[in-house]
């Protein structure tokens, strides 16, 4: 390499550099200004919708769970108080909006991308029999079950309430509970219903990083089973009161 | 005495990564202190299996032998661990060995973790330090917190953890514990703070952080006792927070 050769590789290797570091300025300053959105927004409605799916299924599904175990529990002061209760919520104001926003679009979305995730987990319980798998197993069945449950209880009661072939009241729950199937059907919904929650609230804990290490995880546990224990004791005592 | 002593294992084997699998039986001389691995080379030595007929050597991978590389994971009777720190007299026999069944299978009990350093790269696990000239030393590090993180980097991406969850499997495209934890390893890093936000869209994409559904089977499985959980729960608060921030606007973010 003679002299000229040499300067003009060293000009080049200048060039190349400045261009380089041109390219590299240039893209730190997108970065910047645009890193918050650029890739995210396509990408992340993945973890947009798996958030909201835990979001949705404690506000408002899960709270309108318990409200509506609360009611439930009037049946057992009565047929009248039931009755009571039962017209107070019917005659709410905006009841159709309520409804639809409160109960029904979250809890069916919360449903439907629910049973997506299910099937998309290959559950491994034989060969890793610990608790929490267990419990990871049985959040997905009971999902699927109290699915099932609540479009039956919706299409008995809300649905034929709607095209005006039922009454919604004490008599029509006697006589749907004085059925022995239809008395365990609601037992295993009501059941299946509050496992689903109480260890769901255990999963949102997770989900959104308010439980990090293994010990508050386990009061969580410890938590959200005796959720479990007292809604289904809420949920059951309820059913019963119509049976006897 | 112990001459006569053997070992059986059935081992399912595959030819190649597009031929069927197919289970074959060995029975071999025991030695004192063996492990998989020693019993492994001993089929090797003379590749005869219990039906006295000549066959091909069984393959696997390995390389540091003492659990540190990762290399030689595979199933040892049901469950995922290192070949190496298996022995044999703790095993209950026969030993069955099958190849992990998370990753394509290349040949008998290797298997191609590629999608593992895939999820690393998804993810940006390392610190970049690169640039057009000297950055000089970077921030220093606590020694405690040093030595915490210590604990997160023992991962050798070894893939049982992928193996033993029920999330990772070939109707998802979740990146598995493996490479959430290193997120949080990297984030911990005094220099590799300056990219945080870069690995937590990384986190948020597709497969990503969200696919997690808390069966925990990681962090009973991880051969190095990495609080899986932990820094899963721990990205999660981080990925929560940076998804607020970055939607409401915020000058907090690195």
């Amino acid at each position: 390499m003679n002299e000229r050769e040499r300067i003009l590789f060293l000009y080049f290797l200048r060039v190349g550099k400045a261009l380089y570091c041109l390219k590299m300025s240039k893209m730190y300053t997108y970065l910047l200004l645009e890193g918050g959105k650029s890739h995210t927004m396509a990408a992340n409605r993945e973890f947009f919708y798996r958030r909201l799916h835990s979001l949705l299924g404690v506000i408002p599904v899960g709270i309108f769970l318990i409200q509506h175990l609360v009611v439930n529990h009037f049946a057992t002061r009565g047929a009248e108080a039931f009755n009571d209760a039962a017209h107070f919520m019917e005659s709410l104001p905006f009841r159709v909006v309520l409804e639809l926003f409160v109960i029904f679009i979250p809890l069916y979305f919360h449903a439907i991308y629910g049973v997506y995730i299910a099937f998309t987990s290959k559950n491994n319980v034989s060969t890793y029999g610990y608790f929490r798998n267990w419990m990871f197993y049985l959040q997905r069945i009971s999902g699927i079950i109290t699915l099932i449950f609540v479009t039956w209880h919706v299409w008995q009661t809300r649905i034929q309430y709607a095209l005006g072939n039922v009454e919604v009241n004490y008599s029509l729950m006697e006589g749907i509970l004085n059925d022995p199937f239809m008395l365990w059907f609601y037992i295993i919904g009501v059941v299946s219903t509050t496992f689903h929650f109480a260890n769901g609230l255990w999963s949102f804990c997770v989900s959104w990083g308010i439980t990090l290490n293994p010990r508050s995880q386990r009061i969580a546990t410890y938590v959200t089973m005796a959720i479990f224990v007292a809604l289904s004791y809420v949920g059951i005592a309820a059913i019963f009161a119509f049976v006897s | 005495m112990s001459e006569e002593k053997r070992i059986q294992l059935v081992i399912t084997r595959q030819d190649d990564p597009e031929s069927a699998p197919y289970e074959e039986k060995f029975d071999i001389p025991y030695r004192q202190n063996m492990n998989v691995i020693s019993a492994l080379m001993e089929i090797r030595r003379n590749p005869v299996n219990a039906n006295g007929e000549a066959t091909t050597p069984v393959y696997w991978d390995m390389g540091c032998l003492e659990e540190v590389c990762g290399a030689c994971s595979m199933k040892i009777n049901g469950k995922p661990r290192q070949s190496c720190t298996a022995l044999v007299d703790q095993l209950e026999q026969p030993i069955r060995l099958e190849p992990m069944s998370t990753f394509p299978v290349t040949r008998d009990l290797a298997v191609d973790r590629s999608r593992m350093f895939d999820s690393l790269k998804k993810v940006k696990a390392w610190v970049p330090i690169d640039g057009t000239y000297d950055l000089g030393p970077g921030p220093r590090m606590a020694e405690n917190k040093r030595q915490w993180a210590y604990e997160l980097s023992k991962c050798m991406t070894c893939g049982v953890c992928l193996e033993a969850c029920p999330n990772v499997n070939s109707k998802s495209d979740f990146i598995g514990p493996a490479a959430i934890s290193q997120v949080r390893l990297f984030n911990a890093h005094p220099t590799g703070a300056m990219n945080k936000n870069e690995r937590l869209e990384g986190l948020m994409g597709e497969g990503g952080l969200a696919e997690c559904g808390n069966s925990q089977n990681c962090v009973q499985s991880c051969p190095k006792g990495i609080p899986l959980t932990t820094s899963i729960a721990s990205m999660n608060r981080e990925t929560a927070l940076h998804s607020f921030k970055s939607f409401f606007g915020s000058d907090h973010k690195v």
